[in-house]
């Protein structure tokens, strides 16, 4: 079936959130000469040898995996850059970097199948993972500190990460919802101590695959 | 071939490609610069994550079904001319990519009427929202569930149960119809600079204020309109 996935366990199944990534664009450049494509998406191309080109990611991969380009590496993927990230993410408790949104997604098909494109690709492997390591934490441990309101902001918060964790918050915030409706007049502190109280009873779900 | 490469033409003029990651600050350059694919994207996203049925973007299917269909025949011509493979195997990843969203578009909604069925067919705002073809779905479906629950069970028992849409004869509301749940909390990201109110009308008035580009999770409610009318995506 196209794309039906169970919606109690995740609203998109990761592969549709990689789906949803692959149309950002990314510069390659072609070793083949190619007439322009008329996709449906849009228009992509003229194909000239040397002459960097931005093309969706999926075309990327697909003309990377024949041979017929290689990849520039985006800004964001370089050493310094992760590295200064990763600084400021293990600095802050509650504040996420500025990360492109599906960069996730982007750095794991880059290192799938163009990792001979990318300079120090171990340095920069390690550091994304880093990255994601820290970042998953954070939400992990911000999650136990809700409110109950109606909104929650979550800035900087990538495609991934959302996707994980958003059925344990709808969850949560729905219960904190729920519960907070009758009571609109009651003291500010006895509807602070109830909340802890639902925070527990909430069975924590592993947000990590190992 | 002149005619039929000149028709292509117009078509995949009118939709000019997408534009960068960053998209343009101008709404109508917005509006310009969205192709059709990133129209279906977006409503098969927001369709997915909202808990109701959303409007049916019948003009928006039916161009990516013509598309679609054009780039079919276009594909065999370049088969049947022994075009480069390269070339056909990356038109077809396009149509399938395409086609991926066209069908689980339709079939996300189609589970949602599904779910929902007797609800839709009851409240107009809903029935609006649904195509030709999914009204008539909606319709047999429920009519055949009905005859099946009355035929099994309903029948059997006594006088003042037998109505599929209320638990009894006593029942001031239909109450065997589920509703879609209006309260879930949903994943948003702005287009614009918005402010929408926290809660139901005449209760303390809170608002909350959203820069474009903000992730909030937030009640559904709150934000139906403004998804509606194009101000924020679903993630």
């Amino acid at each position: 079936m196209a794309g039906q996935t169970d919606p109690h366990i995740s609203l998109f199944s990761p592969q549709e959130v990689e789906f949803m990534a692959e149309d950002e664009l990314v510069e390659i450049v072609p070793n083949m000469n190619m007439e322009q494509l008329n996709f449906i998406s849009g228009d992509f191309g003229r194909f000239i040898p040397q002459i960097p080109t931005k093309v969706p990611l999926w075309l990327a991969v697909a003309l990377k995996r024949r041979g017929k380009c290689s990849f520039r590496p985006p800004g964001w993927m370089s050493v310094d850059n992760l590295t200064q990230i990763l600084e400021a993410e293990r600095e802050s408790q509650s504040t996420f970097q500025a990360l492109p949104f599906s960069y996730v997604e982007i750095a794991r098909l880059l290192f799938d199948h163009a990792h001979d494109d990318i300079p120090d690709k171990y340095m920069v492997r390690s550091l994304v993972e880093d990255i994601r390591d820290v970042r998953l934490h954070k939400l992990e441990t911000n999650l136990g500190s809700f409110q109950g309101t109606s909104a929650v902001k979550i800035s900087n918060v990538s495609a991934m990460e959302v996707n994980i964790v958003r059925p344990f918050v709808r969850r949560a915030l729905e219960a904190f919802y729920k519960h907070d409706k009758p009571e609109a007049d009651i003291d500010r502190d006895t509807r602070s101590s109830r909340q802890q109280r639902e925070a527990n009873n909430e069975p924590r779900r592993p947000l990590r695959q190992r | 071939m002149g005619i039929f490469k000149q028709r292509e033409r117009e078509i995949f003029d009118l939709m000019a490609s997408s534009s960068e990651v960053g998209g343009s600050s101008a709404d109508y350059e917005t509006m310009m610069s969205t192709s059709d694919v990133e129209l279906l994207k977006r409503a098969w996203r927001n369709e997915k994550a909202a808990p109701e049925i959303l409007q049916y973007e019948g003009a928006l299917v039916e161009r990516a079904k013509e598309q679609i269909e054009l780039v079919e025949e276009t594909i065999e011509d370049y088969v049947e001319n022994g075009k480069d493979p390269l070339l056909v195997s990356l038109y077809q990843m396009d149509l399938d990519r395409t086609q991926f969203l066209l069908r689980s578009y339709l079939r996300v909604r189609l589970v949602k009427i599904e779910k929902f069925m007797f609800h839709n067919l009851k409240s107009e705002e809903a029935e609006r929202r649904l195509s030709e073809q999914e009204r008539v779905f909606a319709t047999k479906c429920a009519d055949d569930l009905v005859k099946h629950f009355e035929e099994t069970v309903l029948l059997k028992l006594p006088e003042n149960y037998q109505s599929v849409l209320k638990q009894s004869q006593i029942s001031e509301v239909d109450d065997m119809v589920p509703q879609p749940h209006l309260d879930t909390f949903v994943v948003c990201r702005s287009n614009n600079f918005v402010s929408l109110n926290l809660y139901e009308e005449g209760e303390s008035p809170e608002t909350v204020e959203m820069e474009r580009g903000d992730l909030y999770f937030i009640r559904y409610k709150i934000v139906k309109g403004a998804i509606e009318s194009g101000q924020i995506d679903l993630i």
